[in-house]
Order: C-alpha cells, then structure tokens, then sequence
C-alpha cells in the first residue's frame, strides 16, 4: 500500500502552494425569493409586528424575517398587517376573538428590548387561536450581528410548534456564483449565504471553476472541487478559520468530495489509476480505499445514514443508473431502472427515499423515489436540473436550474407542490448544498 | 444535423486533405508525367531543375506552438467535436489527428494538453468523467499512432469551460470538444 503515502507527500508539498482564503467577506447576496407555489390548504398565521425601540434602528423587522420564513415553507399563510384588528405584544393583551374572526389558526406575538448584558433580546409566544392556549413561549438573546439568526430561530421554533417537524430556517447554503462566463474576466467564487438566500459571503475566489461543494456533518468545514492548481483538486476549508486544506490533486479527475456521517471519511472520485472510481479517504492517516472497481463510469457518492454504504452514478449497464454499494462486502445493488439518465443521487433522512437527475424525454428534471415500491415521481418542470440538495429536515431541496439562460437556484418541496426561487443578478449560481442543523446562536 | 460550426469545420479538414493530396502529387505524380515525355528537348535539359522548396522553409510550429500541417504553413485544426453523450472520434478527425500525431513524433520534444469538454445537459460530475473520456479518445489515437503517453496530458473541464455560453442545439454541438493545447 504505496498509495496513502503518496498522496500524504503530496498533500503536504502542494498544501503550502494554496491560496489562503480570506475570512469570508459580504457579497452580493441572492435575490428576493420568488415562491412560485404553496400548498392548496395553508396554516393560517398571524405574526404581529414585534415592538422595537430605537435601539433597533437599522436592522429589518424581526417578525418581517420570520413571516417571510414561514411564507416560503409552502405550508403557511401570514396574515397581512393591514387586516391585523391589534397589536399585542404580550400575553395579557391577546384577545383570541379578535383572531378568530379573521380565521387565524395560529398566533405570534412578541417584543425586543436589551438585556443586563447590553445584548439583543427578544420574546415571543405562539398561541394557538381555536383553542386558546399558549403553546410556546421563548427567550432569545443575541447580538446585533446575528439579529437574522435569531429570526430564522424564532421561525424554526414556531414551525416546529404547529407542524412537529424541526424546522430548517436556521440553516445555510453553499453555492457557487460564475461571472463573466467565457469571456476573459470569467470569475467562480464560492458563496455561503442564509437559507432565504440573504447575508451571502465569500469563501474563495478563482479564476479557475469550482464545483461539488458539501458540507462536513458538523457544518464546521466545507469540501469541494476546485481547478485552481490547473487541474482538478479535492480542497477542505475550515468555515470558521478560513484555512483551506489540499486533500488531492491527482492526474485526472478528483471529484464528487462527500464527507461521511461521522465526519472521519471522504468519499471521492479519482481517475488517477485510468478510470472514474469511487474511493474512500480515512481522513486521519489519507488512507484511501477503493471502493469501485469498473470500466465503467463511478461517479457522485453520497453516504447512507450508517456510514455503511454509498449511493453513486455508474454508467456500467450502459447508461447512467443509480447503485448502492456497501463498504463491508463492496456488494453493488442498482436502485434506479426507469429512464435513461440517472445521476447524482441523494438519500432522504428517512433512508427509504432517494432524490436525484432523471432524463424525461430529453430534459432533466429532480426526481423523488420510494426504494421499496419503485415509485417514481418527478418534481419539477424546469429545465437542466442538476445537484439536488436536500434540507436536514428532509422537507425541501434545493437544486440548480436554468431560467431564460440564466442560472439560478430553486427550491422544491419533498412532495413537489411548493417551489420558489432564488436568482442573483450578480450572475449564474449553481451547485447548491443545504448545510446540516447547525449551531447559529 | 450538421451545424455550421461542423460544416465549416469539415472545410478546414477538406482543405487540409487536399493539400496532403497535392503533397503527394508533388512527389509521386512526376514520374508518369516522366514516363510520357518519350524524348525531352534539348532546352529543357540545358535549364536548371526546377528547385524543390528547402524544407525548413516551413516551420513545425507557429509562434504560439501551435502546429502547422507538415510542409505547409496552414496550422491543424486543434478542436475536435463530439456527438451528444458520445466519447468517439469522429471519421472526419482521423486525418487531422494522424497529422498531429506525425508532428509529435518528428519533435518529441513537444508535449499537449488534451481538454475534454461537454454541453451543459448531464449532471457536473458525469461530465467530468465524460470529458476526461472525450480527452481520453484523443490520446488513445495519438499513443496508437506512435506518440509517446509522456508527450500528452489530459484535463477534463466537464461543462465548466463552455466555449458557447448559449443554451440551445448550436452552443452544445461547439461545447461537446476536445481542445489541444501544444506548450
């Protein structure tokens, strides 16, 4: 076993020639959300405007953030202000018959102040209007800086409330934004920006294409691929240092980078011994492993909750198809047999569902499927439809699309009924990926 | 089927196949001609033969490295385009690529990168891999036809490097490519 050793030498050889990303800075972030599509029948819901002093000036209404939260969920109707009959801000001044009669099932109220420690503080409860009963009340204390995380925490904490499923507001996202694209100024940078697309800031910049990226299971670090040496190289970047880490930088290919449940292993693709094949790194020693041994085209792991298996793109019954493999016995199972192209998938939480790219007469759309009936559905109808990405709750993904030449992001509900949008006017963004639950507070 | 691009792309190799027929008729078509002229005249003897152009007047490569077709200066088309979804090389490229596989072998000093691009359909990564197969095809005629492998490296740009950002039939059919960049 030469190879880890190899690759370990040159890692720590090409590791010093890296640029050395900046702490991430602002850019320009995605454009307003367009939703495009809710559910028939919405939660009707009524966030109150949150009292806030002076000292608040400057930064945009919390509740503003959250009603915008649970508007994009696709499962509930805000009630607008104008027909809001009060204003309460605590509890003794909710009159529940003043919210019945504008059929709202649900309330938010709540108010901001400054705690002893000079920090941001807001308090809020969640009634439920039929029954009269107060069903959440909370705390949050932040600072200034983080005013948006504690909205989308409010708006988490509200939908985890009504619906019982933890709510994924808080959560981030991963793009990359191309500019100028064949033309000499042509620019990649990778972008991570809130869940609604807002308060985007830049990882790194190249003029050299990136692409793949993922999270660590931890939501400290991200992985992705990145031709900046000339050729393509697996690179890890520490979100909170900004330091960025060479993995690989073999001849040939060094894609799909997908960081393992427990966070200790990199799956990968290398071509280096002639062929596209899946491999494993064991990131202590980088080790590595490989799992695939095909003529064929593997590409695009992803893991299975366990650890114990890997969904890829393989090309080896003609035409791309979904498989399984499992690690321990390197035994390959195909998942997918309806139509002629089918690639990088993706497994719900649940484990019983795979989302992925599936061709249907000649376009690409994100395809769901049940893996014990077969039952495929497609969500959506735009077109080329690539990197499915799917939110830690398992109730969206995001996934990249093309609209009127452009590239932008798009969201989709699991069942397909809620969409919206997100575009940049800076220019295409692509290759999404949902953070996991993260610590934003 | 065919684009423009494509068409104007079949020009160039028509061009080029027929200044190799005419390279050829210079050296072999002058002995039947010979062979007719049963009693030359005395005037054609007493004038010099006609001077063969001296070879180096015609260099392998332009200033930018790029290779010309052996004996002429008219460079070789160095993009090569590929079917949807196929990694073959095309029947109209064989004579271009055994040109360019003549000049690495006269100068094995020279080396290329091979680029493998693809249109936007397909997923990123497949692409990759597509690409590398598309840069792949082209190496393999190469080394088949005498290059040395340590004469050629391969880079797959799957769809990242489009060379037409348009989004319809026309820009896929000129982003499905291999591209050789002689250094």
């Amino acid at each position: 076993m030469s190879i880890p050793s190899v690759s370990f030498t040159l890692v720590g050889l090409i590791a010093l020639q890296l640029a050395i990303a900046p702490l991430a800075r602002a850019a320009e972030s995605l454009d307003t959300i367009i939703i495009d599509a809710g559910y028939d029948k919405q939660t009707s819901i009524a966030i109150v405007p949150f009292s806030q002093g002076p000292e608040f000036d400057g930064l945009q209404p919390l509740s503003e953030i959250v009603e915008f939260d649970l508007a994009r969920s696709g499962q509930f109707a805000p009630t607008a202000r104008d027909n809001m009959l009060s204003f309460p801000s605590k509890r003794e001044d909710v009159f529940f018959r003043d919210w019945r009669v504008l059929g709202v099932e649900y309330l938010v109220i709540g108010r901001t102040g400054i705690d002893a420690a000079g920090k941001l503080r807001v308090d809020y409860h969640l009634f439920d209007v039929l029954n009269e009963r107060e069903m959440l009340v909370d705390t949050v204390s932040t600072s200034r800086s983080k005013w948006r995380d504690a909205a989308h925490h409010v708006a988490d904490k509200v939908f985890e409330s009504v619906t019982g499923v933890q709510g994924a507001f808080s959560t981030r996202i991963l793009y990359v934004l191309a500019q100028n694209v064949s033309t000499p100024s042509e620019q990649f940078s990778l972008q991570i920006a809130d869940s609604d697309g807002q308060r985007s800031e830049t990882l790194f910049t190249s003029r050299e294409p990136m692409l793949s990226a993922s999270w660590a299971p931890d939501g400290k670090s991200v992985v992705y691929v990145s031709f900046e040496t000339g050729k393509q190289s697996i690179v890890l970047q520490n979100l909170e240092t900004g330091s960025r880490q060479l993995i690989t930088n073999f001849s040939g290919i060094n894609g799909s980078p997908m960081l393992s449940p427990d966070g200790r292993r990199l799956a990968m693709v290398l071509s280096k011994d002639g062929n596209p094949e899946i491999y494993v790194m064991d990131l202590a020693d980088r080790s590595l492993r490989r799992v695939t041994r095909h003529h064929a085209i593997d590409t695009e792991p992803s893991w299975t909750e366990d650890g114990r298996h890997l969904i890829f793109t393989s090309d080896r019954g003609g035409r791309p198809q979904i498989y399984k493999v499992e690690l321990a016995s390197n035994f390959v199972e195909r998942l997918t047999f309806e139509g002629s192209y089918n690639a990088s998938a993706t497994l719900l939480p649940d484990g019983e569902h795979l989302v992925y790219v599936h061709r249907r007469n000649g376009v690409d759309h994100v395809a769901w499927q049940d893996l014990a009936r077969d039952d495929v559905r497609v969500l959506t109808q735009t077109s080329l439809d690539e990197s499915p990405s799917v939110a830690p709750n398992g109730t969206m993904l995001i996934y990249a699309t093309q609209v009127e030449g452009r590239g932008i992001l798009a969201v989709v509900s699991i069942d397909g009924r809620v969409k919206y949008r997100l575009p940049s006017s800076a220019g295409d963004v692509r290759e999404p990926a949902w953070s996991p639950f993260i610590e934003t507070l | 089927m065919m684009s423009p691009l494509k068409i104007s792309n079949m020009q160039n190799i028509f061009v080029l196949l027929l200044a190799l027929v005419l390279a050829g008729c210079a050296s072999t078509a002058q002995d039947p001609v010979d062979d007719e002229v049963v009693e030359p005249p005395a005037e054609v003897v007493d004038t010099a033969p006609e001077p063969v152009p001296p070879p180096q007047e015609f260099e392998a490569f332009d200033p930018d490295l790029n290779p010309y077709v052996p004996g002429t200066n008219q460079l070789l088309p160095r993009t090569f385009y590929f079917e949807f979804d196929r990694a073959v090389v095309g029947p109209d490229d064989l004579a271009s690529l055994e040109m360019h596989a003549t000049v690495l072998r006269n100068n094995r000093d020279r080396s290329l990168v091979i680029e493998g691009h693809c249109d936007e359909r397909g997923t990123r990564e497949y692409n990759l891999a597509l690409g590398e197969r598309r840069a792949d095809a082209i190496r393999s005629y190469l080394t088949s036809a005498g290059v040395s492998p340590r004469q050629i490296e391969t880079v797959s740009y799957g769809e990242e490097r489009p060379e037409d950002p348009g989004h319809g039939e026309a820009s896929w059919a000129r982003n499905r490519r291999a591209v050789m960049i002689y250094r």
